[in-house]
């Protein structure tokens, strides 16, 4: 069986946010190049936060909790915040079975409220 | 490897991380045929994710099996996973949420449980492991 290569992760930079778009199910060596990727365009675009997409994401287990809470860990350092956006109603309810959190990651309903709220804690830290 | 017929039957072979994608498929296919709901469909998925990251890590090779089960009329899916890697020395602590001996967040086997309606799990030092779950169909 040809192993047909993985859909990647996509990065915008949208107003000084940078909008991590990830598909819908994230090849482990790509999981592991995400946080460098982010942490590059971050620094390249000046960006003040970073807003993860996971509408298409169908399944979060831990180890993608895991590359989660290391990037965001890294974000943090390098003096921006995360959000994490759009997650499907059945993706949260089975990371609430399986006893996952994001580890204070603020999570928005979708990436509209995500850019606003971010948009307006960026405001008030002015 | 597509489980087209019913009832579903199929096996894969897990040699490392790359091997996810095909268990995924194969899960997925056989979620689909069977009908699960969408929430049902996801933890089966996230399910055999959590298990065959367990082969990986601590066998490093192993295999997965997707039966069709019928019991007394009610249908479900029973994903069987082996390897004859080191094994569990202490299954009931490894049950217990928040241990892990490995990069694990200690979720793998407690959290997996939770999300299906059957798991029964055989290990013991030095004769392999297998970790079998059912989930039946609401």
């Amino acid at each position: 069986m040809a192993a047909a290569t993985p859909p990647q992760a996509h990065i915008i930079p949208l107003d000084g946010i940078l909008v991590v778009t990830l598909p819908p199910i994230l090849g482990d060596s790509d999981a592991e190049h995400l946080a460098e990727q982010v942490g590059g365009r971050l620094v390249a675009e000046q960006a003040h936060a970073v807003l993860i997409d996971m509408a298409q994401m169908r399944m979060i287990d831990s180890h993608m909790g895991r590359v989660l809470n290391v990037m965001a860990a890294m974000i943090r350092l390098l003096g921006a915040e995360t959000m994490v956006a759009g997650l499907r109603p059945e993706v949260a309810m089975t990371m609430v079975e399986l006893g996952m959190d994001l580890g204070g990651i603020p999570t928005a309903l979708s990436v509209r409220h995500g850019l606003a709220d971010l948009r307006t804690r960026a405001g008030r830290s002015e | 490897m597509k489980p087209a017929t019913r009832p579903i039957r199929a096996t894969v072979p897990v040699h490392g991380e790359e091997s996810l994608a095909a268990v995924h498929r194969l899960v997925d296919e056989a979620g689909q045929v069977m009908g699960y709901g969408l929430v049902d469909q996801t933890k089966l998925i996230t399910a055999a994710s959590e298990l065959v990251r367990n082969i990986v890590l601590y066998a490093g090779s192993g295999q997965v099996e997707v039966e069709e089960m019928d019991r007394g009329g009610q249908n479900g899916l029973r994903l069987t996973f082996t390897d004859q890697g080191p094994g569990i020395p202490d299954v009931g602590r490894a049950m217990q949420d928040g241990y892990s001996t490995g990069k694990g967040m200690g979720l793998g086997l407690p959290g997996t449980r939770r999300l299906v309606h059957e798991f029964a799990i055989d290990s013991a030092a030095g004769s392999g492991t297998r970790v079998t779950i059912v989930l039946w169909k609401r």
